[in-house]
């Protein structure tokens, strides 16, 4: 081992070291740490880090939760503010969540925080905090004019359950008990300003199942989310971060849209194997459209059969989806739901299509549209919750989430 | 010289310890001046309220000093209530736990700190000027030794702990 390696397993002990417990702990933390260590392989076990210290800035230009690499659990949570709730108090509930959001995200206790050793693994926690109209009007804000439900769609089947709100926290980390946690301290400290409408959990993959980048699956079995923005290239800067039309308090924030897809997975088990491709376009074994090879191939959308047809049939979801519009693309950002079955069912189970956008009504509404008006997927699929948000940008430290709507 | 790559890990862990401790030493090699006050050298991490309508509440944070000499913290005000004292967890005759008055007030040593947290040391904060909500920041004034005052600001939080009963008669 060169003198330069050992050094450098030095700091990274001693960086590990500081995330878990700070230097006051001392030699004896570095004993402890030497046992962990004497009963690994060696260096290269020393190396890596557990995916529990992983943290995402809270600070900045942006908030977290859009443009990181999704995290495997999700809670995605709606408040109504509780009536007589005025400005003041408004002021004072964002700047608690923030805090907490601020100091939970980096593996920090929250203040009063009553279980703090739950927080010491952060896992990439992030907490982002989205608007309704209601609490825009409350705080005297001018509303971009797309923050209001969706137009009605004929295959909508939404139970007021799982609609709107004032106050969107979608916590999401690569640990369920963190997510939990931060949940917990986030509504303990909102319970004397608002009630909570709704609670949507979601999952994905569990860090390091698959290799990183893997596009998700959902519950059909799909590669789902295939074509995305990519953060910093020129589409997330203007259709993600875009200022769009919206007012000077939202810059730097975006549009935010949950829908709450039930998956008929009973009804998709009657369907072979082609029938399943079909309807989306896309094959089932690595998500290749039906006229390439690999995941990330272009469709060809002129392509035909031997006897006429196109290979990517006009009613798949693929076809359906895309539009000629280059303005009309959303980030996806999904999350697969697995709920209790109700009486005499063996599953409740779907999709959190969740998507930012600068203008929801430019860019989502037209592809919804178009999906409403056929898309073959729609035979087992179904729109039952709905709800639109404005996502404010970032704060400073010392500021707070809001704070440019004040 | 030949040793197994675990021991040599273990040596270099230990040093980048000392090393960083000894970084904490020589910063703190700007001794205060005999005319530093003590709140120059005292700080205040995490400070909160336990939010409360009326009445009594509590404030909690960890005291830290920065100096080679013992702070004391002798008495504590702030606009939030009509009288603030120092209290402290002992168990009682009966063997409860109770919070009184602290006798020689809160002592932070020398290069450490002094917790105050629900359920052990805290301010005490009586006859409450306006309802501390969650969210709403105080400002608190600690009284030092020597004189020197320490200020700091603290917001209220829900919390549904720190319910400890009182010594019904002061000392």
């Amino acid at each position: 081992m060169s003198g330069d390696q050992q050094a450098s397993a030095g700091r990274r002990l001693s960086r590990r070291h500081l995330l878990l417990g700070g230097a006051s702990a001392g030699i004896g933390a570095v004993g402890a740490l030497g046992i962990d260590l004497a009963t690994k392989a060696g260096p290269t076990a020393v190396a890596e880090p557990l995916n529990g210290t992983q943290t995402v800035p809270f600070y900045g230009v942006h908030q977290a939760g859009i443009d990181t690499v999704p995290q495997s659990n999700a809670s995605l949570i709606a408040l109504d503010l509780v009536p007589g709730t005025d400005a003041a108090a408004l002021r004072r509930l964002l700047k608690i969540l923030t805090s907490d959001a601020a100091r939970l995200s980096q593996g920090e206790a929250a203040l009063a925080d009553s279980e703090p050793e739950l927080a010491v693994a952060p896992a990439r926690l992030t907490v982002t905090f989205g608007f309704g109209p209601g609490l825009v009007a409350l705080a005297g804000g001018a509303a971009p004019s797309w923050l209001r439900p969706l137009p009605a769609f004929g295959i909508d089947r939404l139970d007021p359950a799982w609609a709107d709100g004032d106050l969107l926290l979608q916590i999401a980390a690569d640990d369920a008990l963190t997510v939990a946690h931060a949940t917990r301290m986030l509504l303990k400290d909102s319970r004397s300003f608002s009630t909570v409408r709704w609670v949507q959990t979601g999952f994905r993959r569990a860090p390091g199942s698959v290799k990183p980048g893997t596009t998700m699956r959902n519950l059909f079995g799909q590669v789902d989310g295939t074509v995305n923005f990519v953060p910093g290239t020129p589409d997330f800067e203007r259709l993600v971060w875009g200022h769009a039309g919206n007012p000077a308090w939202l810059h730097g924030g975006t549009g935010f849209v949950l829908r709450r897809v039930a998956m008929q997975l009973d009804k998709w088990d009657k369907l072979d194997r082609a029938g399943r491709e079909a309807s989306v376009g896309r094959t089932l074994s690595n998500g290749a459209p039906l006229t390439g090879v690999n995941e990330t191939d272009e469709p060809d959308f002129d392509a035909k059969t031997a006897i006429g047809f196109p290979v990517i049939p006009e009613f798949s979801h693929l076809r359906r989806a895309r539009s000629e519009n280059p303005d009309e693309r959303i980030l996806r950002r999904g999350y697969n739901y697995d709920d209790l079955p109700t009486a005499g069912s063996v599953s409740n189970s779907g999709l959190l299509f969740v998507t930012f956008q600068a203008d929801v009504d430019a860019q989502f509404v037209p592809i919804q549209r178009r999906l409403d008006a056929l898309d073959l997927l729609n035979e087992w699929t179904t729109p039952i919750g709905s709800a639109v948000f404005a996502i404010p940008p970032g704060c400073a430290a010392g500021g707070y989430i809001g704070d440019t709507l004040f | 010289m030949t040793l197994p790559a675990t021991p040599r890990i273990l040596v270099v862990a230990v040093a980048a310890l000392l090393a960083l401790s000894g970084c904490a030493t020589t910063t703190d090699t700007a001794a205060p001046e005999a005319t530093t006050t003590a709140a120059a050298s005292l700080t205040i991490a995490d400070p909160w309220v336990k939010s409360a309508e009326t009445g009594m509440s509590a404030t909690f944070g960890t005291l830290e000093n920065a100096s080679d000499t013992d702070i004391t913290v002798v008495s504590a005000e702030s606009s939030a209530a009509t009288m603030i004292e120092l209290h402290e967890t002992v168990e009682d005759d009966s063997g409860a736990m109770v919070m009184q008055q602290i006798e020689g007030g809160f002592i932070v040593p020398a290069n450490g700190s002094y917790e105050l947290a629900p359920g052990a040391n805290h301010l005490m904060l009586m006859g409450l000027t306006a309802p501390l909500v969650a969210g709403v920041d105080s400002t608190f004034t600690l009284t030092l030794s020597d004189g020197s005052t320490f200020e700091f600001t603290a917001p209220a939080k829900d919390y549904s702990g720190a319910n400890e009963s009182y010594e019904e008669t002061e000392k």
